[in-house]
């Protein structure tokens, strides 16, 4: 499996994705924003980080970078992009994911571990997936999910919500909701289930010794679903 | 020409820095604050001179840069 990492001036998490993919089977190549075209991928990823010292909105630049265009055609023809925190930031900002990712309720910058379940198990990204409650690290100050009342319809009725914030038996409820995200949203699928934005950081629990596994979970899953 | 935009937040969407901004002012003494809203201010200075062009030029700089239409609107408030 091949997969590319997207670097933008300011991204920080590319390094950690290209270890946890490597880790785990993926041949992975690093790529410049700067550069046209994507190599040859079964998966992009767009890492985490303050691309562009998070000038203007948090993703806005980075969603207007040369490699973008590369990646909204791949995303377009079926391709699988995920992105992680300020990727998901950029996602959203290049339109490939509906909704925003607002400054978080409390005004605080959160940097923690926290449980996510699993929402929609039918895609690549998290079918057969062995846990329904993972632990995630956030580290994030604009994570606020947030959307017009028409799109929560529809990101409903296409059974968009691939994660919520929940407690560790997977409780889903205001008190384990860290940001204020819009129903404890912690990542989404675009209609075709092949974008998946997130803010939570897999590849931060790729090792018991310093974290966790539930990131070994994720990525080994991942790479057996491309297969 | 120079162009003038705001970009506001859209009413229903929440705004925490305004509500901080709001709550210092109101501990500082200005009474009778009913709101803050926080927003951004752009000025464009373009070579373009026909006022109607430099207008839709920056309309479309708003819509597919400068704001995000999903929580925020923007106006034209000076050309010069």
């Amino acid at each position: 499996m091949n997969s590319s990492v997207i670097t933008f001036p300011g991204s920080n998490c590319d390094r950690d994705v290209d270890v946890a993919l490597k880790k785990f089977g993926f041949r992975n190549k690093m790529v410049w924003h700067d550069d046209l075209e994507l190599p040859k991928s079964d998966l992009v990823i767009l890492p985490g980080g303050f691309s562009y010292g998070d000038y203007l909105r948090c993703g806005s630049m980075a969603s207007k970078s040369k490699v973008m265009k590369s990646v909204l055609n791949f995303a377009r023809g079926g391709g699988k992009v995920m992105g992680i925190c300020n990727g998901f930031q950029i996602l959203v900002e290049a339109g490939l994911l509906p909704g925003v990712l607002l400054r978080n309720k409390y005004l605080e910058f959160i940097c923690k571990n926290v449980f996510v379940k699993v929402n929609n198990k039918d895609n690549s990204y998290f079918k057969n997936i062995k846990k329904d409650t993972l632990e995630f690290h956030i580290a994030h100050n604009e994570g606020n999910y947030f959307c017009s009342k028409e799109q929560i319809k529809e990101i409903d009725d296409n059974n968009q919500i691939a994660l919520h914030y929940s407690d560790k038996n997977g409780n889903i409820n205001e008190d384990h909701n860290p940001n204020g995200s819009m129903g404890n949203i912690a990542g989404i699928f675009n209609k075709e289930k092949n974008v998946l934005g997130m803010m939570p950081h897999p590849e931060r629990m790729i090792d018991p010794a310093l974290s966790g596994e539930d990131g070994s979970i994720f990525f080994e899953n991942l790479i057996n679903n491309l297969k | 020409m120079k162009i003038s935009v705001i970009i506001t937040l859209k009413k229903n969407v929440l705004d925490p820095q305004g509500k901080v901004i709001h709550r210092t002012l109101d501990d500082m003494g200005f009474e009778n604050i009913n709101e803050v809203r926080q927003g951004k201010y752009f000025e464009i200075d373009t070579k373009e001179n026909d006022k109607k062009k430099a207008e839709e030029k920056v309309k479309e700089m708003c819509e597919k840069l400068l704001a995000n239409l999903v929580i925020e609107n923007y106006k034209i408030i000076s050309t010069q």
